[in-house]
Protein backbone atom coordinates (compact mmCIF):
# COMPACT_ATOMS: atom_id res chain seq x y z
CA UNK A 1 0.00 0.00 0.00
CA UNK A 2 1.25 3.36 -0.77
CA UNK A 3 -0.39 5.05 2.23
CA UNK A 4 -0.56 4.36 5.59
CA UNK A 5 -3.67 3.89 7.62
CA UNK A 6 -3.79 5.92 11.06
CA UNK A 7 -3.29 3.16 13.39
CA UNK A 8 -3.70 4.09 17.94
CA UNK A 9 -2.48 0.77 18.68
CA UNK A 10 1.30 1.87 16.73
CA UNK A 11 1.19 4.45 19.69
CA UNK A 12 2.42 8.53 19.52
CA UNK A 13 4.98 9.98 17.66
CA UNK A 14 5.29 13.38 17.72
CA UNK A 15 7.00 14.69 14.67
CA UNK A 16 6.14 16.63 11.05
CA UNK A 17 4.97 13.23 8.72
CA UNK A 18 4.62 13.63 5.09
CA UNK A 19 0.96 14.73 4.24
CA UNK A 20 1.02 11.87 1.57
CA UNK A 21 1.83 9.22 4.05
CA UNK A 22 -1.95 9.78 5.16
CA UNK A 23 -3.69 11.77 2.58
CA UNK A 24 -2.22 10.58 -0.29
CA UNK A 25 -4.57 7.51 -1.40
CA UNK A 26 -4.57 7.01 -5.26
CA UNK A 27 -6.35 3.37 -4.48
CA UNK A 28 -9.39 4.76 -3.01
CA UNK A 29 -12.88 5.06 -5.02
CA UNK A 30 -14.73 7.82 -4.22
CA UNK A 31 -18.26 7.07 -2.59
CA UNK A 32 -21.34 8.33 -3.85
CA UNK A 33 -21.78 10.17 -0.55
CA UNK A 34 -18.48 12.10 -0.74
CA UNK A 35 -18.11 15.77 -1.64
CA UNK A 36 -15.77 15.28 -4.64
CA UNK A 37 -13.37 18.74 -5.01
CA UNK A 38 -11.07 19.28 -8.10
CA UNK A 39 -8.67 21.77 -7.34
CA UNK A 40 -5.76 23.02 -9.54
CA UNK A 41 -2.93 22.95 -7.95
CA UNK A 42 0.92 24.94 -8.22
CA UNK A 43 3.19 23.30 -6.10
CA UNK A 44 6.42 25.64 -4.83
CA UNK A 45 9.69 24.67 -6.84
CA UNK A 46 10.66 20.98 -5.03
CA UNK A 47 7.58 20.02 -3.52
CA UNK A 48 6.46 16.97 -5.52
CA UNK A 49 2.50 16.87 -6.85
CA UNK A 50 1.52 13.99 -4.55
CA UNK A 51 2.89 15.70 -1.29
CA UNK A 52 1.04 18.90 -2.17
CA UNK A 53 -2.31 17.30 -3.41
CA UNK A 54 -2.11 15.07 -0.09
CA UNK A 55 -1.20 18.59 1.81
CA UNK A 56 -4.85 20.33 0.06
CA UNK A 57 -6.38 17.39 1.24
CA UNK A 58 -5.02 17.23 4.51
CA UNK A 59 -5.47 21.07 5.09
CA UNK A 60 -9.22 21.11 4.08
CA UNK A 61 -9.85 18.36 6.02
CA UNK A 62 -8.22 16.67 9.46
CA UNK A 63 -4.96 17.52 9.47
CA UNK A 64 -2.36 19.98 10.69
CA UNK A 65 0.92 20.66 9.99
CA UNK A 66 2.40 18.27 13.13
CA UNK A 67 0.98 15.15 14.46
CA UNK A 68 -1.14 15.74 17.70
CA UNK A 69 -1.65 12.86 20.03
CA UNK A 70 -5.60 13.40 20.07
CA UNK A 71 -5.34 11.82 16.43
CA UNK A 72 -5.06 9.02 18.49
CA UNK A 73 -8.37 9.41 20.01
CA UNK A 74 -10.62 9.27 16.49
CA UNK A 75 -10.63 7.74 14.03
CA UNK A 76 -9.33 9.52 11.33
CA UNK A 77 -9.83 7.12 8.17
CA UNK A 78 -13.39 8.09 8.64
CA UNK A 79 -12.94 12.27 8.50
CA UNK A 80 -9.67 12.51 6.34
CA UNK A 81 -10.00 13.92 3.19
CA UNK A 82 -8.43 12.16 0.20
CA UNK A 83 -6.04 13.08 -2.69
CA UNK A 84 -7.55 10.12 -4.73
CA UNK A 85 -6.41 11.52 -8.55
CA UNK A 86 -3.92 13.90 -10.15
CA UNK A 87 -3.09 14.64 -13.58
CA UNK A 88 -0.90 17.58 -14.97
CA UNK A 89 -2.74 20.08 -16.24
CA UNK A 90 -1.96 20.27 -20.28
CA UNK A 91 -0.04 22.98 -21.75
CA UNK A 92 1.22 23.90 -17.78
CA UNK A 93 4.35 23.77 -16.24
CA UNK A 94 4.17 22.33 -12.69
CA UNK A 95 0.54 22.60 -12.74
CA UNK A 96 -1.92 20.06 -10.97
CA UNK A 97 -5.28 18.74 -11.24
CA UNK A 98 -5.82 17.29 -7.91
CA UNK A 99 -8.29 15.56 -6.88
CA UNK A 100 -9.90 15.01 -3.01
CA UNK A 101 -13.01 13.26 -1.52
CA UNK A 102 -14.43 14.30 1.77
CA UNK A 103 -16.57 12.11 3.93
CA UNK A 104 -20.11 13.76 4.19
CA UNK A 105 -19.84 14.06 7.76
CA UNK A 106 -17.24 16.68 7.68
CA UNK A 107 -19.79 18.91 6.61
CA UNK A 108 -22.86 21.02 8.72
CA UNK A 109 -26.23 19.95 7.09
CA UNK A 110 -27.44 23.04 4.77
CA UNK A 111 -24.66 25.39 5.32
CA UNK A 112 -22.68 26.43 2.38
CA UNK A 113 -20.72 28.65 4.97
CA UNK A 114 -19.33 25.54 6.48
CA UNK A 115 -18.53 23.68 3.40
CA UNK A 116 -16.78 26.96 1.55
CA UNK A 117 -14.86 27.05 5.33
CA UNK A 118 -13.61 23.49 5.15
CA UNK A 119 -12.53 23.64 1.22
CA UNK A 120 -11.13 26.74 0.74
CA UNK A 121 -10.56 27.71 4.26
CA UNK A 122 -6.98 27.96 5.77
CA UNK A 123 -5.75 25.51 2.81
CA UNK A 124 -5.40 28.69 0.50
CA UNK A 125 -2.69 30.40 2.09
CA UNK A 126 -0.60 27.32 2.72
CA UNK A 127 3.19 27.60 2.14
CA UNK A 128 3.51 24.71 0.20
CA UNK A 129 1.93 25.72 -2.18
CA UNK A 130 2.40 28.63 -4.87
CA UNK A 131 -0.99 28.89 -6.04
CA UNK A 132 -4.37 26.95 -5.87
CA UNK A 133 -7.62 27.22 -7.15
CA UNK A 134 -11.27 25.32 -6.57
CA UNK A 135 -12.35 24.24 -10.36
CA UNK A 136 -15.53 22.24 -9.56
CA UNK A 137 -16.92 20.70 -6.95
CA UNK A 138 -19.49 17.72 -6.51
CA UNK A 139 -22.10 18.01 -4.36
CA UNK A 140 -23.55 14.28 -3.23
CA UNK A 141 -27.30 13.86 -3.57
CA UNK A 142 -27.00 13.31 0.17
CA UNK A 143 -26.01 16.34 0.72
CA UNK A 144 -27.86 17.76 -1.80
CA UNK A 145 -31.14 17.47 -0.01
CA UNK A 146 -30.69 19.01 3.17
CA UNK A 147 -30.58 22.40 1.07
CA UNK A 148 -33.71 24.53 0.74
CA UNK A 149 -32.03 25.80 -2.66
CA UNK A 150 -33.98 28.70 -4.76
CA UNK A 151 -36.64 29.80 -3.10
CA UNK A 152 -39.05 29.45 -6.74
CA UNK A 153 -37.28 28.26 -9.77
CA UNK A 154 -37.65 29.14 -13.53
CA UNK A 155 -40.79 27.57 -13.70
CA UNK A 156 -42.39 28.96 -10.67
CA UNK A 157 -41.13 32.26 -11.61
CA UNK A 158 -42.72 32.15 -15.10
CA UNK A 159 -46.06 31.12 -13.78
CA UNK A 160 -46.08 33.61 -11.16
CA UNK A 161 -45.47 36.64 -13.99
CA UNK A 162 -47.48 35.07 -16.73
CA UNK A 163 -44.41 34.97 -19.19
CA UNK A 164 -43.74 32.19 -21.38
CA UNK A 165 -41.72 31.29 -24.14
CA UNK A 166 -38.60 33.91 -24.53
CA UNK A 167 -36.01 35.53 -22.18
CA UNK A 168 -36.85 38.09 -19.80
CA UNK A 169 -36.33 41.93 -20.06
CA UNK A 170 -34.44 43.92 -17.88
CA UNK A 171 -32.16 46.75 -17.43
CA UNK A 172 -30.41 48.11 -14.57
CA UNK A 173 -31.37 51.99 -13.92
CA UNK A 174 -28.48 54.39 -14.48
CA UNK A 175 -26.45 56.47 -13.47
CA UNK A 176 -26.22 54.24 -11.11
CA UNK A 177 -25.57 56.71 -7.99
CA UNK A 178 -26.76 59.83 -7.72
CA UNK A 179 -30.39 60.06 -8.72
CA UNK A 180 -33.30 61.23 -6.27
CA UNK A 181 -35.74 58.32 -5.61
CA UNK A 182 -38.70 60.51 -7.42
CA UNK A 183 -36.33 60.85 -10.38
CA UNK A 184 -35.15 57.32 -9.80
CA UNK A 185 -38.48 55.93 -10.21
CA UNK A 186 -39.60 57.68 -13.15
CA UNK A 187 -36.41 55.80 -15.07
CA UNK A 188 -38.33 52.90 -14.20
CA UNK A 189 -41.85 53.91 -15.13
CA UNK A 190 -40.42 54.54 -18.42
CA UNK A 191 -38.14 51.26 -18.87
CA UNK A 192 -41.26 49.14 -17.71
CA UNK A 193 -43.90 50.68 -19.89
CA UNK A 194 -42.10 50.62 -22.97
CA UNK A 195 -41.80 46.65 -22.38
CA UNK A 196 -39.44 45.20 -19.95
CA UNK A 197 -40.29 43.05 -17.34
CA UNK A 198 -37.95 44.15 -14.75
CA UNK A 199 -35.48 46.81 -13.90
CA UNK A 200 -33.05 46.65 -11.04
CA UNK A 201 -31.15 48.87 -9.14
CA UNK A 202 -27.35 48.75 -9.27
CA UNK A 203 -25.41 46.41 -6.73
CA UNK A 204 -24.08 49.54 -5.07
CA UNK A 205 -27.50 51.25 -4.54
CA UNK A 206 -28.48 50.14 -0.90
CA UNK A 207 -29.40 53.11 1.46
CA UNK A 208 -27.23 56.03 0.56
CA UNK A 209 -27.61 59.94 1.74
CA UNK A 210 -28.90 60.88 -1.79
CA UNK A 211 -31.65 57.90 -2.03
CA UNK A 212 -32.35 56.60 1.34
CA UNK A 213 -34.22 52.99 0.70
CA UNK A 214 -37.82 53.12 2.12
CA UNK A 215 -38.16 56.52 -0.46
CA UNK A 216 -36.96 54.80 -3.36
CA UNK A 217 -38.94 51.27 -2.71
CA UNK A 218 -42.60 53.54 -2.39
CA UNK A 219 -41.69 55.83 -5.54
CA UNK A 220 -40.00 52.72 -7.59
CA UNK A 221 -43.13 50.89 -6.43
CA UNK A 222 -45.49 53.66 -7.91
CA UNK A 223 -43.85 53.26 -10.95
CA UNK A 224 -43.93 49.41 -11.04
CA UNK A 225 -47.90 49.36 -10.41
CA UNK A 226 -48.57 51.92 -13.05
CA UNK A 227 -46.94 50.29 -15.74
CA UNK A 228 -48.26 47.24 -15.04
CA UNK A 229 -52.12 48.73 -15.00
CA UNK A 230 -51.11 50.48 -18.17
CA UNK A 231 -49.54 47.69 -20.14
CA UNK A 232 -51.55 44.43 -19.09
CA UNK A 233 -48.16 43.10 -18.24
CA UNK A 234 -46.39 42.07 -15.12
CA UNK A 235 -43.79 43.64 -13.98
CA UNK A 236 -41.26 43.92 -11.16
CA UNK A 237 -37.93 45.53 -9.70
CA UNK A 238 -35.31 44.07 -8.03
CA UNK A 239 -35.35 46.23 -5.08
CA UNK A 240 -31.98 45.86 -3.46
CA UNK A 241 -32.33 44.60 0.11
CA UNK A 242 -28.33 44.07 0.52
CA UNK A 243 -28.19 45.68 3.84
CA UNK A 244 -25.40 46.34 6.80
CA UNK A 245 -27.08 43.79 9.16
CA UNK A 246 -29.72 40.94 8.79
CA UNK A 247 -31.85 42.76 10.89
CA UNK A 248 -31.78 45.55 8.45
CA UNK A 249 -32.01 43.34 5.61
CA UNK A 250 -35.08 41.58 6.76
CA UNK A 251 -36.69 45.12 7.29
CA UNK A 252 -36.34 45.99 4.02
CA UNK A 253 -37.41 42.87 2.96
CA UNK A 254 -41.01 43.02 4.39
CA UNK A 255 -41.29 46.91 3.56
CA UNK A 256 -40.96 45.14 -0.36
CA UNK A 257 -43.66 42.62 0.53
CA UNK A 258 -45.67 45.00 2.26
CA UNK A 259 -45.70 47.41 -1.12
CA UNK A 260 -46.50 43.90 -2.87
CA UNK A 261 -43.11 43.79 -4.63
CA UNK A 262 -42.98 40.58 -6.77
CA UNK A 263 -38.84 40.24 -6.54
CA UNK A 264 -35.95 41.54 -4.65
CA UNK A 265 -32.48 41.72 -4.53
CA UNK A 266 -29.36 40.74 -3.02
CA UNK A 267 -25.78 40.51 -3.37
CA UNK A 268 -24.70 36.78 -2.22
CA UNK A 269 -20.90 37.23 -1.82
CA UNK A 270 -20.17 40.55 -0.46
CA UNK A 271 -23.73 39.82 1.79
CA UNK A 272 -22.33 36.63 2.70
CA UNK A 273 -23.80 33.04 2.38
CA UNK A 274 -25.20 32.87 5.93
CA UNK A 275 -26.94 36.55 5.07
CA UNK A 276 -28.32 34.84 1.77
CA UNK A 277 -29.47 31.34 2.84
CA UNK A 278 -31.38 33.17 5.33
CA UNK A 279 -33.21 35.42 2.67
CA UNK A 280 -33.67 32.97 0.69
CA UNK A 281 -35.78 30.81 3.31
CA UNK A 282 -37.73 34.34 3.25
CA UNK A 283 -38.64 34.49 0.54
CA UNK A 284 -39.76 30.61 -0.16
CA UNK A 285 -42.10 31.63 2.54
CA UNK A 286 -43.31 35.14 1.52
CA UNK A 287 -44.12 34.49 -2.03
CA UNK A 288 -41.28 36.95 -3.29
CA UNK A 289 -38.58 36.45 -5.87
CA UNK A 290 -35.13 36.71 -5.57
CA UNK A 291 -32.57 38.04 -8.04
CA UNK A 292 -29.03 37.46 -6.76
CA UNK A 293 -26.12 39.89 -7.86
CA UNK A 294 -22.55 38.44 -7.74
CA UNK A 295 -20.59 41.64 -6.97
CA UNK A 296 -16.77 40.04 -5.79
CA UNK A 297 -16.77 37.50 -7.83
CA UNK A 298 -14.01 38.15 -10.52
CA UNK A 299 -11.57 39.11 -7.23
CA UNK A 300 -12.00 35.46 -6.13
CA UNK A 301 -12.44 33.92 -10.07
CA UNK A 302 -10.55 36.03 -12.35
CA UNK A 303 -6.93 34.42 -12.02
CA UNK A 304 -6.91 31.03 -13.66
CA UNK A 305 -3.86 29.89 -11.32
CA UNK A 306 -5.68 30.78 -7.90
CA UNK A 307 -9.00 31.25 -6.66
CA UNK A 308 -12.20 29.88 -7.14
CA UNK A 309 -13.68 29.06 -10.52
CA UNK A 310 -17.20 30.68 -10.96
CA UNK A 311 -19.20 27.15 -11.93
CA UNK A 312 -18.14 26.53 -7.92
CA UNK A 313 -19.77 29.74 -6.77
CA UNK A 314 -22.82 29.14 -9.13
CA UNK A 315 -23.27 25.82 -7.82
CA UNK A 316 -23.37 27.37 -4.52
CA UNK A 317 -25.36 30.01 -4.95
CA UNK A 318 -28.08 27.13 -6.13
CA UNK A 319 -27.60 25.44 -2.99
CA UNK A 320 -27.91 28.59 -0.82
CA UNK A 321 -31.00 29.63 -3.04
CA UNK A 322 -31.53 32.54 -5.80
CA UNK A 323 -34.05 32.52 -8.27
CA UNK A 324 -31.59 34.74 -10.91
CA UNK A 325 -27.83 34.72 -10.68
CA UNK A 326 -25.40 36.76 -12.99
CA UNK A 327 -23.51 35.06 -15.30
CA UNK A 328 -22.12 36.80 -18.00
CA UNK A 329 -22.62 37.39 -21.52
CA UNK A 330 -20.55 35.31 -23.74
CA UNK A 331 -20.98 38.56 -26.12
CA UNK A 332 -20.97 42.09 -24.34
CA UNK A 333 -18.39 43.89 -22.67
CA UNK A 334 -17.31 41.69 -20.08
CA UNK A 335 -16.28 38.06 -21.95
CA UNK A 336 -16.66 34.37 -20.77
CA UNK A 337 -15.51 31.70 -22.65
CA UNK A 338 -18.49 30.53 -24.74
CA UNK A 339 -18.21 26.68 -24.11
CA UNK A 340 -17.30 27.47 -20.00
CA UNK A 341 -20.17 30.21 -19.48
CA UNK A 342 -22.56 27.29 -20.75
CA UNK A 343 -21.19 24.46 -18.22
CA UNK A 344 -21.90 26.73 -15.19
CA UNK A 345 -24.99 28.03 -17.26
CA UNK A 346 -26.14 24.41 -17.00
CA UNK A 347 -25.58 23.97 -13.42
CA UNK A 348 -28.15 26.43 -12.68
CA UNK A 349 -31.06 25.63 -15.10
CA UNK A 350 -30.62 21.49 -15.25
CA UNK A 351 -31.39 18.43 -13.44
CA UNK A 352 -28.22 16.30 -14.13
CA UNK A 353 -25.37 17.51 -15.64
CA UNK A 354 -22.65 15.02 -17.36
CA UNK A 355 -19.05 15.52 -16.74
CA UNK A 356 -17.80 16.86 -19.81
CA UNK A 357 -14.27 18.70 -19.65
CA UNK A 358 -14.91 21.27 -22.97
CA UNK A 359 -17.16 22.59 -20.97
CA UNK A 360 -15.07 22.94 -17.62
CA UNK A 361 -17.06 20.46 -15.88
CA UNK A 362 -15.10 17.95 -13.71
CA UNK A 363 -18.24 16.31 -12.23
CA UNK A 364 -21.32 14.73 -13.33
CA UNK A 365 -23.71 16.50 -10.94
CA UNK A 366 -27.14 14.99 -10.46
CA UNK A 367 -29.28 18.09 -8.88
CA UNK A 368 -31.91 15.75 -7.39
CA UNK A 369 -34.81 18.12 -8.51
CA UNK A 370 -33.53 21.30 -6.90
CA UNK A 371 -35.41 24.10 -8.47
CA UNK A 372 -32.95 26.19 -11.46
CA UNK A 373 -31.75 29.24 -11.39
CA UNK A 374 -32.58 31.39 -13.86
CA UNK A 375 -28.89 32.48 -15.85
CA UNK A 376 -28.68 36.93 -16.04
CA UNK A 377 -26.61 38.10 -18.85
CA UNK A 378 -26.20 41.78 -18.35
CA UNK A 379 -23.24 44.38 -19.46
CA UNK A 380 -22.95 45.78 -22.37
CA UNK A 381 -24.79 44.14 -24.40
CA UNK A 382 -27.51 46.27 -27.18
CA UNK A 383 -30.49 44.97 -29.73
CA UNK A 384 -27.24 43.53 -32.65
CA UNK A 385 -26.68 40.85 -29.78
CA UNK A 386 -30.60 40.05 -29.40
CA UNK A 387 -30.39 36.99 -32.01
CA UNK A 388 -26.96 35.73 -30.31
CA UNK A 389 -27.85 36.22 -26.97
CA UNK A 390 -31.09 34.10 -27.82
CA UNK A 391 -29.29 31.37 -29.45
CA UNK A 392 -26.67 31.49 -26.36
CA UNK A 393 -29.31 31.55 -23.52
CA UNK A 394 -32.29 29.98 -24.75
CA UNK A 395 -35.99 31.10 -23.52
CA UNK A 396 -34.45 30.48 -19.41
CA UNK A 397 -32.88 33.47 -19.18
CA UNK A 398 -32.77 37.51 -18.22
CA UNK A 399 -31.45 39.60 -20.35
CA UNK A 400 -30.56 42.76 -19.35
CA UNK A 401 -29.56 45.73 -21.35
CA UNK A 402 -28.52 48.91 -19.37
CA UNK A 403 -27.47 51.74 -21.58
CA UNK A 404 -29.04 49.53 -24.21
CA UNK A 405 -31.99 50.66 -23.44
CA UNK A 406 -31.45 54.08 -21.06
CA UNK A 407 -28.90 54.99 -24.04
CA UNK A 408 -31.82 55.08 -26.86
CA UNK A 409 -31.68 58.61 -28.37
CA UNK A 410 -35.93 58.76 -27.55
CA UNK A 411 -35.52 57.54 -24.30
CA UNK A 412 -36.22 54.94 -21.79
CA UNK A 413 -39.98 53.31 -22.93
CA UNK A 414 -38.70 53.68 -26.73
CA UNK A 415 -35.46 52.11 -26.21
CA UNK A 416 -37.37 49.54 -24.10
CA UNK A 417 -39.48 48.96 -27.05
CA UNK A 418 -36.84 48.43 -29.65
CA UNK A 419 -35.66 46.03 -27.23
CA UNK A 420 -38.41 43.78 -26.68
CA UNK A 421 -39.61 44.18 -30.69
CA UNK A 422 -36.00 42.65 -31.88
CA UNK A 423 -36.28 40.05 -28.73
CA UNK A 424 -39.75 39.05 -30.32
CA UNK A 425 -38.44 39.17 -33.67
CA UNK A 426 -35.90 36.40 -33.22
CA UNK A 427 -38.07 34.28 -30.74
CA UNK A 428 -40.80 34.21 -33.80
CA UNK A 429 -38.04 33.66 -36.69
CA UNK A 430 -36.52 30.84 -34.30
CA UNK A 431 -39.45 29.22 -34.12
CA UNK A 432 -40.59 29.27 -37.69
CA UNK A 433 -36.99 27.62 -38.03
CA UNK A 434 -34.66 30.32 -39.41
CA UNK A 435 -30.90 30.15 -38.01
CA UNK A 436 -30.07 33.24 -35.81
CA UNK A 437 -26.60 32.41 -35.94
CA UNK A 438 -26.68 32.77 -39.33
CA UNK A 439 -29.44 35.24 -40.22
CA UNK A 440 -30.02 37.15 -36.85
CA UNK A 441 -28.60 40.61 -38.31
CA UNK A 442 -31.36 40.29 -41.09
CA UNK A 443 -34.27 39.93 -38.46
CA UNK A 444 -33.60 42.48 -36.69
CA UNK A 445 -33.45 45.14 -40.30
CA UNK A 446 -37.01 42.96 -40.84
CA UNK A 447 -38.17 44.22 -37.74
CA UNK A 448 -36.59 47.82 -38.37
CA UNK A 449 -39.07 48.55 -41.14
CA UNK A 450 -41.88 48.79 -39.00
CA UNK A 451 -40.79 49.65 -35.60
CA UNK A 452 -39.83 53.23 -35.67
CA UNK A 453 -38.07 52.74 -31.76
CA UNK A 454 -36.03 49.60 -33.09
CA UNK A 455 -34.74 51.37 -36.53
CA UNK A 456 -33.65 54.66 -34.16
CA UNK A 457 -31.73 52.41 -31.92
CA UNK A 458 -30.39 49.93 -34.92
CA UNK A 459 -29.03 53.82 -36.25
CA UNK A 460 -27.34 54.48 -33.26
CA UNK A 461 -25.51 50.79 -32.59
CA UNK A 462 -23.91 50.04 -35.44
CA UNK A 463 -23.39 46.24 -35.87
CA UNK A 464 -20.78 46.29 -33.57
CA UNK A 465 -18.43 43.31 -32.46
CA UNK A 466 -16.82 42.65 -28.90
CA UNK A 467 -13.51 40.89 -30.26
CA UNK A 468 -11.29 40.68 -27.30
CA UNK A 469 -10.01 37.33 -26.36
CA UNK A 470 -11.88 35.90 -23.27
CA UNK A 471 -9.62 35.43 -20.10
CA UNK A 472 -11.68 32.05 -19.01
CA UNK A 473 -10.43 28.95 -21.24
CA UNK A 474 -9.06 25.49 -19.83
CA UNK B 1 -38.00 61.91 -31.76
CA UNK B 2 -41.10 60.26 -31.12
CA UNK B 3 -43.07 59.78 -27.67
CA UNK B 4 -44.07 55.98 -27.05
CA UNK B 5 -48.00 55.46 -27.27
CA UNK B 6 -49.46 53.77 -24.81
CA UNK B 7 -50.59 50.63 -25.86
CA UNK B 8 -51.97 47.51 -23.96
CA UNK B 9 -50.19 44.19 -24.28
CA UNK B 10 -50.29 40.47 -24.43
CA UNK B 11 -47.16 38.85 -23.59
CA UNK B 12 -44.89 36.99 -25.95
CA UNK B 13 -45.08 37.87 -29.79
CA UNK B 14 -47.67 41.21 -29.18
CA UNK B 15 -44.73 43.52 -29.89
CA UNK B 16 -45.05 42.81 -33.14
CA UNK B 17 -47.59 42.90 -35.62
CA UNK B 18 -50.75 41.36 -35.39
CA UNK B 19 -49.95 37.50 -36.34
CA UNK B 20 -51.90 36.35 -39.82
CA UNK B 21 -52.72 32.21 -39.58
CA UNK B 22 -50.36 32.03 -42.13
CA UNK B 23 -47.83 33.16 -39.24
CA UNK B 24 -49.89 31.58 -36.77
CA UNK B 25 -49.50 28.12 -37.96
CA UNK B 26 -45.38 28.39 -37.96
CA UNK B 27 -45.86 29.07 -34.36
CA UNK B 28 -48.35 25.96 -34.04
CA UNK B 29 -45.65 23.83 -35.83
CA UNK B 30 -43.09 24.59 -33.36
CA UNK B 31 -45.19 23.71 -30.37
CA UNK B 32 -45.78 19.74 -32.79
CA UNK B 33 -42.32 19.86 -33.30
CA UNK B 34 -41.18 20.19 -30.17
CA UNK B 35 -43.67 17.47 -28.69
CA UNK B 36 -45.41 20.35 -26.41
CA UNK B 37 -49.10 20.04 -26.31
CA UNK B 38 -50.96 22.94 -27.61
CA UNK B 39 -54.30 24.60 -26.41
CA UNK B 40 -56.90 27.23 -26.99
CA UNK B 41 -58.15 29.25 -23.82
CA UNK B 42 -60.34 32.51 -23.84
CA UNK B 43 -61.20 35.17 -21.50
CA UNK B 44 -63.43 38.48 -21.19
CA UNK B 45 -60.67 40.31 -19.88
CA UNK B 46 -56.32 40.11 -20.35
CA UNK B 47 -55.91 41.55 -16.81
CA UNK B 48 -52.73 39.73 -16.08
CA UNK B 49 -52.91 38.66 -12.44
CA UNK B 50 -55.85 36.37 -14.10
CA UNK B 51 -53.94 33.22 -14.55
CA UNK B 52 -56.58 30.83 -15.65
CA UNK B 53 -58.25 31.79 -19.11
CA UNK B 54 -61.42 29.50 -20.10
CA UNK B 55 -59.93 26.06 -21.73
CA UNK B 56 -61.71 25.72 -25.31
CA UNK B 57 -62.22 22.24 -25.20
CA UNK B 58 -59.44 19.86 -23.64
CA UNK B 59 -55.74 20.21 -24.88
CA UNK B 60 -55.17 18.30 -28.44
CA UNK B 61 -53.00 15.88 -26.89
CA UNK B 62 -53.32 14.11 -30.48
CA UNK B 63 -52.84 16.84 -32.61
CA UNK B 64 -50.68 15.76 -35.65
CA UNK B 65 -51.02 18.79 -37.91
CA UNK B 66 -51.35 22.40 -37.64
CA UNK B 67 -54.67 22.61 -39.52
CA UNK B 68 -56.22 20.96 -36.49
CA UNK B 69 -55.05 23.51 -33.46
CA UNK B 70 -55.69 26.60 -36.16
CA UNK B 71 -59.19 25.11 -36.88
CA UNK B 72 -59.87 24.65 -32.90
CA UNK B 73 -58.64 28.63 -32.73
CA UNK B 74 -60.80 29.87 -35.62
CA UNK B 75 -64.23 27.80 -33.76
CA UNK B 76 -63.24 29.16 -30.38
CA UNK B 77 -63.18 32.82 -32.66
CA UNK B 78 -66.33 32.16 -33.85
CA UNK B 79 -67.75 30.91 -30.71
CA UNK B 80 -66.38 34.08 -28.51
CA UNK B 81 -65.69 36.93 -31.22
CA UNK B 82 -65.52 39.18 -27.81
CA UNK B 83 -63.16 37.17 -25.98
CA UNK B 84 -59.12 37.43 -26.08
CA UNK B 85 -58.07 34.02 -27.10
CA UNK B 86 -54.20 32.72 -26.69
CA UNK B 87 -52.67 29.16 -28.17
CA UNK B 88 -50.54 27.98 -24.69
CA UNK B 89 -47.96 24.99 -25.03
CA UNK B 90 -47.92 22.10 -22.41
CA UNK B 91 -44.30 19.77 -21.77
CA UNK B 92 -45.63 17.04 -20.01
CA UNK B 93 -41.94 16.09 -18.96
CA UNK B 94 -41.19 19.55 -17.94
CA UNK B 95 -44.70 19.05 -16.06
CA UNK B 96 -45.33 22.72 -16.92
CA UNK B 97 -46.54 25.34 -19.54
CA UNK B 98 -43.95 26.56 -21.91
CA UNK B 99 -45.39 28.95 -23.89
CA UNK B 100 -48.24 31.30 -24.49
CA UNK B 101 -49.02 33.92 -27.51
CA UNK B 102 -52.31 35.78 -28.38
CA UNK B 103 -53.89 34.92 -31.13
CA UNK B 104 -57.18 37.06 -31.26
CA UNK B 105 -58.71 40.06 -29.60
CA UNK B 106 -61.98 41.41 -29.24
CA UNK B 107 -63.21 43.36 -32.07
CA UNK B 108 -62.46 47.40 -31.67
CA UNK B 109 -59.30 46.46 -29.11
CA UNK B 110 -56.13 47.66 -30.28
Amino acid sequence: MAYSATQSKAGYQAGVKDYKLTYYTPDYTPKDTDVLACFRVTPQPGVPPEEAGAAVAAESSTGTWTTVWTDLLTDLDRYKGRCYDIEPVPGEDNQYFCFVAYPLDLFEEGSVTNLLTSIVGNVFGFKALKALRLEDLRIPVAYLKTFQGPPHGIQVERDKLNKYGRPLLGCTIKPKLGLSAKNYGRAVYECLRGGLDFTKDDENVNSQPFMRWRDRYLFVMDAVHKAQAETGEIKGHYLNVTAPTCEEMFKRAEFAKELKAPIIMHDYLTGGFTANTSLAKWCRDNGILLHIHRAMHAVIDRQKNHGIHFRVLAKCLRMSGGDHLHSGTVVGKLEGERNITLGFVDQMRENYVEADRSRGNFFTQDWASMPGVMPVASGGIHIWHMPALVEIFGDDSCLQFGGGTLGHPWGNAPGATANRVALEACIQARNEGRDLAREGNDVIREAAKWSPELAAACELWKEIKFEFKAVDTL
Amino acid sequence: MQTLPKERRYETLSYLPPLTDMQITKQLQYILDQGYIPAVEFNESSDPTVYYWTLWKLPLFNATSTQEVLSEVQACRSAYPNCYIRVVGFDNIKQCQILSFLVHKPSGVR
